[in-house]
């Protein structure tokens, strides 16, 4: 059961990255990867929620288990982040480097811990 | 190649990528809060992975439409994550912000040495396979 809900998740997940990908970059074409920044931290935020209702007891674990683990593992991405990152560095943009690296991880952390305090509350008071 | 036949490349891939990280996690499981070693192995080596795949994707396989949906974005995306090490790293902040330090560093030094490692390899392997010898003249095609 648990490995169905995951492969339906990924299966959903890793499609919508690519979709929203390809929309972010036909628009922001240059200076730092924003189609995988804006998956990365959409992702964030929608796992940080998930869990956090889980935590509160309004959301059942097989939903975590297909929501989180399935589709926002595969929305987000660590393996273009690095790449991206990389080619960046190598290309001697360090700044941009350096933002992608920082952005990512401040912006993505407070997505999804802040994600996480309001499913916990919404949870609380329902 | 066509839309649809892309994104069914992606899902198929990105199912078992996620599969492949959920095994991970079955393997090497930990609490909330405590060093996740099956996110960092899985972001690890799916970063060296693409690295190695890119290098493949500009050379023998350039001419090739189906590897980079079904392994790039489908397999590798799927298998590492990016918002699992944010809710990790949440976690352990709240449990243990030393232990989320050296996550954070594993995550991203070791992040980047693997991706690093992967491109320089996947071009060594790109080159190797592009430049072999000529066939012999006569030789049958």
């Amino acid at each position: 059961m648990t490995v169905l809900l995951v492969l339906a998740g990924g299966a959903v997940g890793a499609p919508a990255r690519w979709a929203v990908d390809r929309w972010v970059q036909a628009r922001h074409g240059t200076g730092l990867p924003w189609g995988v920044f804006v998956v990365n931290v959409l992702g964030s935020l929608i796992l940080g929620l998930a869990a956090g209702a889980a935590a509160g007891g309004a959301l059942a674990g097989w939903v975590l288990t297909l929501v989180g683990t399935g589709f926002c593992g595969a929305l987000t991405t660590y393996s273009t982040f690095a790449y991206e990152t990389v080619l960046l560095a190598e290309r001697r943009a360090w700044a941009q480097a350096v933002l992608n690296v920082a952005l990512s991880l401040a912006v993505g952390l407070a997505a999804c811990s802040s994600g996480w305090w309001v499913g916990l509350t919404l949870a609380d008071l329902g | 190649m066509t839309h649809r036949r892309t994104l069914a490349l992606v899902a198929l891939g990105g199912a078992l990528g996620s599969l492949a990280r959920y095994a991970l996690t079955v393997a090497l499981p930990h609490e909330d809060g405590s060093f996740a070693w099956s996110t960092v192995l899985a972001n690890l080596s799916g970063s060296l992975l693409l690295g190695i795949l890119m290098g493949l994707l500009a050379t023998v396989w350039a001419h090739r439409h189906w590897p980079r949906p079904l392994l790039g974005v489908g397999v590798l995306g799927g298998y590492t994550t990016f918002s699992t090490a944010m809710f990790d790293l949440h976690a352990m902040l709240l449990a243990s912000p030393p232990t989320a330090f050296a996550y954070l560093a594993a995550t991203i030094a070791l992040g980047l040495l693997a991706a690093l490692a992967g491109v320089l390899l996947g071009r060594q392997l790109g080159a190797r396979a592009t430049h072999r010898p000529a066939p012999r003249r006569g030789s049958p095609r």
